[in-house]
């Protein structure tokens, strides 16, 4: 397709006689690019300068706050990193509340888009109160939970759970990463069920209906027609969450703010401490440079995950 | 007929879980409603109150108090970079679909790989270069920022919008004769109006709802409306019907843009992976 247009297109912008074949076409890629350029040299600037900037920044030592302290140390940002507890703290944080997270999302996702694919009533009005919790403002969110429902004075639940002899547990402070954890889920199960759902939607109910006239029980059918069929939306809904959850921060920074100690604290979250409460210009940018080659080998497989499933070959 | 009956008593059965399971996921954001329709001696009572006569009194306070000049930034902000991403995005969607580069497939993955970059490393050096060129706390760092997030969901969503534009419609208006500007205006613009309304929904999720740049890079000019809510961790003791007002209010337009366009937040979602 690509060549059959390119070769009907310059008899349109064939001006001179003497355009030779080679410098139409060259003209022609030209104005192809064109209105691609302004977003490009966009994105290109706001993105790549400042990475280029945390790679220098991370190879001097920097105080923001003492005028004069720059100073090239080469790799000692990251001699420093290696040896010290709270990055590796912060790494272990972020791999739990992402893989907790996505992974539980995941499950009840699975299972209410499931629900919301059978015959029940009321399909509609289900699906558009489910998908609140994702729409909220996180900041919100977390503030709701924190204190109208975890609250341990205040708090719905630790009300509703005083007969089971948990009354005025302090989830917050005794709980904090599960505390995280399951706002987080609260807030990405709704977003892996409309994934998962779409592809429910995808599947021919007649193979469902011909299954069980065979005899195939419901979790036989589950196992060998339905899940291989939503494996491809499950597997994109777990990419691209993991790529948001990866970089968490709102709801730590309104929930536990990083503790107790630093319990709660994730890579974002210790960048954000070392940058603008210790005003380490240098040790946060390693830390920024870490991040990012952390972010590349997850982000790795999800864009080939999102290229098999786009077929981005050139279609045009 | 015994058949049916158990279909019945089975959808009904499904339904309660259904519904149950449902209404624990939408349980805080109702809550969040009540507590903010209470008064503060009802929000902050030991049993919780239940049962209560609904008064608008907090919403009232949070609106004619100190809180709409942070809704009026978060506005700024959303509409600014939306309309930014529609104006970069829409030609450059075109150039890697109607009639794209040869290199398509190399600035698709440019484009989505930049979305993938962690925030925390740019805040750093985004910090810097916005107190160097007199951005803090300047709500235009905010749009330019949120320009750059959204813009390559954009490009990749307003693309996949293009390219269900049946070809015969571009082929028979080159035979007619008609330029780029009569290509766009008669074909690709009328068309692609859903595609605009998808793009401008997640825009308008992930701009509305940012913290992150915003709260280190605005202090209290430029503030939004996920900072006023900051203000309640510290220092305003127990004002939690107050407190709940706000939430409502800050998540309220993402919740009814949300809502309403219900079908095209999975596409946006997944950059137009998923229909």
């Amino acid at each position: 397709m690509n060549s059959t247009r390119r070769s009907i297109l310059p008899v349109f912008g064939s001006g001179g006689a003497r355009d030779s074949a080679a410098s139409v076409a060259r003209r022609e890629a030209w104005v192809r690019w064109l209105p691609l350029l302004p977003a490009f040299v966009y994105v290109f600037l706001v993105t790549q300068i400042p990475f280029v900037l945390t790679i220098y920044y991370s190879l001097f030592s920097w105080n923001l706050l003492k005028p004069g302290s720059f100073r090239f140390t080469g790799l000692d940002n990251y001699a420093t990193l290696l040896t010290n507890e709270s990055l590796r703290t912060a790494v272990f944080n972020t791999v739990v509340l992402t893989v907790s997270v996505i992974a539980i999302s995941v499950v009840l996702g699975l299972g209410v888009a499931m629900l919301l694919n059978s015959e029940v009533f009321g399909k509609g009005l289900m699906r558009t109160l489910m998908i609140a919790p994702f729409l909220i403002m996180p900041t919100a969110g977390a503030l709701i939970w924190k204190d109208t429902l975890l609250n341990p004075l205040f708090g719905l639940l630790p009300y509703l759970l005083s007969p089971f002899g948990l009354s005025r547990v302090d989830w917050v402070n005794h709980f904090p990463m599960a505390t995280v954890v399951a706002v987080e889920v609260w807030r990405w199960t709704p977003f892996m069920m409309l994934i998962i759902l779409a592809g429910l939607q995808s599947q021919n109910p007649e193979i469902l209906e011909a299954a069980s006239v065979d005899g195939a029980s419901a979790f036989q059918a589950f196992r060998r027609l339905t899940l291989p069929l939503v494996r491809p939306f499950i597997e994109l809904g777990a990419l691209l969450g993991s790529l948001f959850v990866v970089q968490t921060y709102d709801s730590i920074f309104m929930l536990t703010y990083g503790g107790p100690g630093e319990d709660t604290t994730n890579i974002p979250f210790l960048l954000y401490i070392v940058a603008f409460q210790g005003f380490s210009i240098g040790q946060a940018s390693a830390i920024g440079v870490v991040a990012v080659i952390i972010t590349i080998i997850v982000a790795t497989f999800a864009l080939r995950t999102l290229f098999s499933i786009f077929q981005v070959e050139a279609r045009r | 007929m015994i058949a049916s009956a158990a279909a019945t008593r089975s959808k009904v059965l499904w339904s309660i879980i259904g519904w149950l399971v449902v209404l624990v996921f939408f349980f805080p954001v109702l809550w969040m409603w009540l507590e903010g329709l209470k008064t503060e001696p009802q929000a902050a009572s030991s049993p919780p109150t239940i049962f209560f006569v609904p008064t608008l009194e907090e919403f009232q306070q949070v609106l004619s108090g100190d809180f709409p000049p942070f809704f009026i930034n978060s506005a700024i902000a959303s509409i600014g970079s939306t309309l930014l991403v529609l104006v970069l995005g829409l030609p450059a969607a075109y150039a890697l679909s109607i009639r794209p580069v040869t290199q398509a497939r190399d600035m698709l993955f440019f484009f989505i790989s930049t979305r993938f970059l962690p925030f925390a490393a740019s805040l750093v050096p985004l910090y810097l270069l916005a107190r160097d060129l007199q951005l803090l706390d300047n709500i235009l760092a905010l749009i330019l920022i949120y320009t750059t997030i959204n813009l390559p969901l954009g490009v990749w969503l307003l693309r996949s919008f293009l390219l269900e534009i049946p070809t015969d419609l571009f082929e028979a208006a080159r035979v007619d004769g008609a330029g780029f500007f009569r290509e766009v205006t008669r074909i690709v613009l009328p068309l692609i109006s859903p595609g605009l309304a998808a793009t401008s929904l997640i825009c308008l999720i992930f701009s509305w709802n940012e913290f992150f740049y915003a709260v280190n890079l605005t202090s209290s000019v430029a503030a939004t409306a996920p900072l006023f809510l900051v203000s309640f961790i510290s220092g305003r003791g127990l004002f939690y019907a107050k407190l709940a007002a706000a939430a409502t209010l800050a998540s309220l337009p993402v919740l009814l843009a949300g809502w309403i366009a219900q079908k095209q937040l999975i596409r946006g979602l997944t950059m137009g992976a998923v229909k």
